[in-house]
């Protein structure tokens, strides 16, 4: 009973975050909404029992996209004006196509079924969350059955953060640089000269 | 009410899923909001693969929402960075403006 009530405040939330997310006149309350979105979700995934994917949907997106999403965001200068414009021209294409996708989603909701050998076919059997728990069972499958796509993963990110920042840097003119060669190439004798000062004379 | 199964979760994963495709057609004047349009997509994409992942037992779709996760940060930071990029030398991000490379 417990369970259904909770699922339905999750999902609830999850899909009206949603679409505040696509209709919010503010970029900044659309991040705000796709974060709560985000949480929902992870409550959802709690509930279904895959709780390691739970925790990193929180730190991946919330830690980490929504943040990036964040400072773009605020680093762009975008009118709030400007995007009202197109909002009401564009609605009736967006209703259309969103209706015919749900219609449609919907025609494969009512004639699915689940393959006979579906059971069969089942590639890394979960153990029971009794025993070995979701994390555990996890990282077991991913660092042995899965290890060169876990690498792969790995190179993903790497290829995307090496990626975005040669996209992003840029030299700039106006601020003074240290320059190591010549720093080093700099000797006392050209830098400094020595005189010597009669006693009570001055210079 | 039922019991909450696998139906209940394939519907939050269209309704999401739907949003997502609706918000991508209707902020045409707005990168930014097309791209959480698209991470909106891929969560519901993510629900799909562990509701399945859970209904029938198996681990393997719970790995594979890890890697669409993956995939996903990936996408977002170099998509936001292109983004960043193009909004230097154009100053917009309105959708309708990216029309450069037209011969």
């Amino acid at each position: 009973m417990i369970e259904t009530l909770v699922f339905y405040v999750f999902a609830i939330t999850c899909v009206a975050a949603g679409v505040l997310v696509v209709t919010s006149r503010n970029p900044v309350y659309s991040v705000l909404f796709l974060i709560l979105a985000f949480f929902n979700a992870a409550g959802l995934f709690v509930l279904a029992g895959a709780e390691f994917l739970a925790m990193l949907l929180i730190i991946v997106y919330v830690g980490a996209v929504a943040v990036l999403f964040m400072f773009v965001v605020m680093m762009l200068d975008i009118t709030v004006a400007e995007m009202k414009n197109g909002f009401r021209a564009y609605l009736p294409i967006g209703l259309t196509v969103g209706a015919v996708f749900m219609a449609e989603l919907v025609f494969v909701g009512l004639v699915f079924t689940m393959a006979p050998d579906a059971a069969a076919n089942i590639q890394a059997a979960a153990p029971s969350p009794d025993t070995v728990h979701n994390t555990r069972a996890l990282g077991q499958l991913i660092y042995t059955q899965y290890l060169y796509l876990f690498q792969a993963a790995g190179l993903i990110l790497l290829v995307a953060m090496i990626g975005a920042i040669v996209l992003t840097h840029r030299k700039r003119r106006d601020s003074r640089k240290q320059v190591i060669r010549e720093q080093l190439a700099r000797r006392a004798e050209d830098a400094v000269v020595l005189k010597k000062v009669e006693t009570g004379r001055g210079i | 009410m039922a019991t909450i199964g696998l139906a209940h979760y394939l519907a939050v994963a269209a309704l999401l899923f739907g949003t997502g495709v609706f918000g991508i057609f209707l902020n045409r004047k707005n990168v930014i909001v097309i791209l959480m349009s698209i991470e909106l997509l891929l969560l519901a994409v993510n629900i799909n693969l562990v509701a399945f992942s859970v209904e029938l037992g198996d681990l393997a779709g719970q790995v594979f929402a890890l890697f669409i996760l993956t995939v996903a940060a990936a996408e977002a930071a170099i998509g936001l960075a292109i983004l960043v990029v193009f909004f230097r030398n154009r100053g917009t991000i309105a959708v309708k403006d990216i029309n450069t490379m037209k011969g």
